[in-house]
């Protein structure tokens, strides 16, 4: 016979009731990823080659680099959801599954801002830029 | 390797050489292989879930045509895109 009152049996149990949101973000930014990467399998095979000129050239164009950006972020953003489902479920210590969520998450930001940065930074150092007023 | 890939784009000549060199290396392949056939095999695996969510396709000849063939599709996808790369490109 336990002591605790029913309500104390449940609090900080159940749902969170965000599983079917989170859920749903998954698909949907996997239908995205998928137009995302037929885009960059395309684009990749359509280059004359892979060297550093031709990618950096390729990247300067905004109509390369905004898909690109968005690849990225969704792509990370879809993995960490992807990932943290992977914890909730089999992470069964509370602190450590809180611990590894957080690691997660600024695993997956790292990721995504190293990335993002380097594709604007090529996307605005490029060659055509109008000069500025300076110039 | 996405991320290495951009960042050394990103960052000079030099760096961006040192990453296709690794790249084309042999294992460097090895790796870029299982990559994009893990890839692909996500890519139609979560497809056919996708199919499934809207709940069609649960007959059970149905489901194991797609189920197999979900193994198949990959490896030809991977194939085909490396075919491309090494035979087409270069």
């Amino acid at each position: 016979m336990t002591m605790e009152t029913p309500i104390a049996k449940v609090r900080g149990l159940g749902s969170a009731r965000a599983g079917a949101h989170h859920w749903w973000l998954e698909r949907l930014s996997s239908v995205a990823l998928l137009v995302l990467f037929v885009w960059l399998i395309a684009s990749i095979l359509r280059l004359p080659d892979l060297s550093y000129g031709t990618v950096r050239e390729w990247l300067a164009d905004p109509l390369a680099a905004v898909p690109m950006l968005l690849l990225v972020a969704v792509t990370f953003w879809h993995s960490k959801m992807g990932l943290q489902v992977i914890i909730e479920d089999y992470v069964h210590e509370p602190g450590n599954k809180a611990f590894a969520i957080t690691l997660l998450g600024f695993f997956v930001v790292a990721g995504a801002g190293l990335a993002m940065f380097a594709v604007l930074k090529i996307a605005f150092a490029a060659t055509g830029a109008a000069p500025g007023p300076g110039v | 390797v996405l991320v290495w890939w951009l960042v050394a784009a990103a960052s000079s000549k030099e760096a961006y050489d040192s990453f296709t060199g690794w790249a084309t290396s042999w294992f460097g392949i090895v790796i870029g292989v299982g990559l994009t056939w893990a890839f692909f095999q996500h890519t139609v695996g979560g497809l056919r879930h996708l199919v499934m969510d809207i709940g069609a396709g649960f007959e059970l000849r149905t489901n194991k045509f797609w189920a197999n063939l979900a193994m198949v599709i990959p490896i030809f996808l991977t194939a085909l895109f490396w075919f491309v790369i090494v035979a087409v490109k270069s």
